[in-house]
């Protein structure tokens, strides 16, 4: 197990880096906020940047592998549930339910 | 919608018991860096014994998303240092998602600072919660992680249904993760924002300007 001290150093660098990265651009980027460019790509950034997590989270699925049935029932599961309830923690809820379910009994690793 | 990150938060709390670090580094994580997916990946790194430039750049590729977050997160509504200071401190993905969704537009800074403080009180709570009791869940009791794919599956959902008729925008976004995957897989999400910013670029550079100035 890694030290105590290597523990705190990395979870403090790991802070610094991540809230330079929220606070800064707002300085830098305060002048260009007005220009109908930015306005364009500000409309359209969240629901790309949201479908662009998606696929980075399920990265590691290969179509191959009999184990992605749980990821991808799992993915079903949320889809479904979010589009009959539009209920965010029911949909999260029931996804991973279904993800604990199948990837711990009928798929073990 | 805060409430969504409790189960994220216990999932991400059983898996760094499971992995042998001590409880009080997800109290620790959670509060201090708060950026849910490098979080998941962090307990990957600490296991490592990864070194410190490997783990600040890892920060950095993973979290440099959050840099687009200031052209449209509303922080002139934000009042005070403190409370600036906070919010984009806690500006991660969920409460850049719920700030600038069609619900929040006409909601004032103290709400929106409020629901930040919330949102990580759920987050280090469910993640305390998560690795105390982490040590009474058994090991073979595997797929909690997907719980941070759930969250973002919601949010991208949600996104795409407040733009209803832009349809391109979100299988432009999949396009170019679907790229960065196979090009890049050890560098998608720098490689998938670059294709996107660009992509959204030329189309708007190719449109008819005058049907943005109602974007």
């Amino acid at each position: 197990m890694p030290d105590t001290r290597y523990l705190i150093l990395a979870v403090a660098v790991s802070a610094a880096v991540t809230w330079a990265l929220r606070a800064l651009p707002f300085t830098v980027l305060a002048p260009l906020r007005a220009s109908p460019v930015v306005r364009y790509l500000g409309a359209r950034m969240p629901a790309g940047v949201m479908v662009i997590l998606c696929v980075y989270c399920l990265r590691d699925l290969s179509l191959a592998d009999h184990r992605a049935v749980a990821p991808l029932a799992a993915l079903a599961v949320t889809v479904g549930l979010h589009l009959w309830r539009r209920n965010a923690l029911l949909s999260i809820l029931g996804g991973t339910a279904a993800s604990v379910l199948l990837a711990s009994t009928v798929f073990p690793g | 919608m805060g409430l969504g990150l409790v189960p994220l938060g216990l999932a991400l709390g059983v898996l760094i018991t499971h992995a042998g670090l001590p409880w009080w580094s997800a109290s620790l994580s959670t509060a201090v860096v708060y950026a849910g997916s490098f979080e998941f990946l962090l307990v990957g790194l600490l296991l490592a014994a990864a070194p410190l430039a490997t783990v600040a750049l890892t920060a950095f590729l993973v979290n440099l998303r959050h840099v687009f977050y200031a052209l449209s997160f509303p922080l002139e509504r934000v009042r005070g240092r403190l409370g600036k200071a906070y919010s984009t401190f806690a500006l991660n993905d969920e409460s850049y998602a719920l700030a600038t969704g069609a619900r929040a537009r006409d909601w004032p800074g103290e709400r929106l600072l409020w629901l930040q403080v919330f949102m990580q009180v759920y987050w280090v709570g469910g993640a305390t919660a998560g690795a105390l009791l982490g040590a009474v869940v058994p090991d073979s009791v595997t797929g909690l992680g997907f719980a941070l794919t759930a969250l973002f599956t919601v949010l991208a959902l949600d996104a795409v249904r407040e733009r209803r008729g832009d349809l391109p925008t979100p299988l432009i976004a999949l396009l170019c993760a679907l790229t960065a995957r196979l090009v890049c897989p050890g560098e998608l999400l720098p490689v998938a924002f670059g294709l996107f910013a660009a992509a959204l670029m030329i189309r708007y550079l190719t449109t008819d300007r005058r049907a943005h100035r109602d974007a």
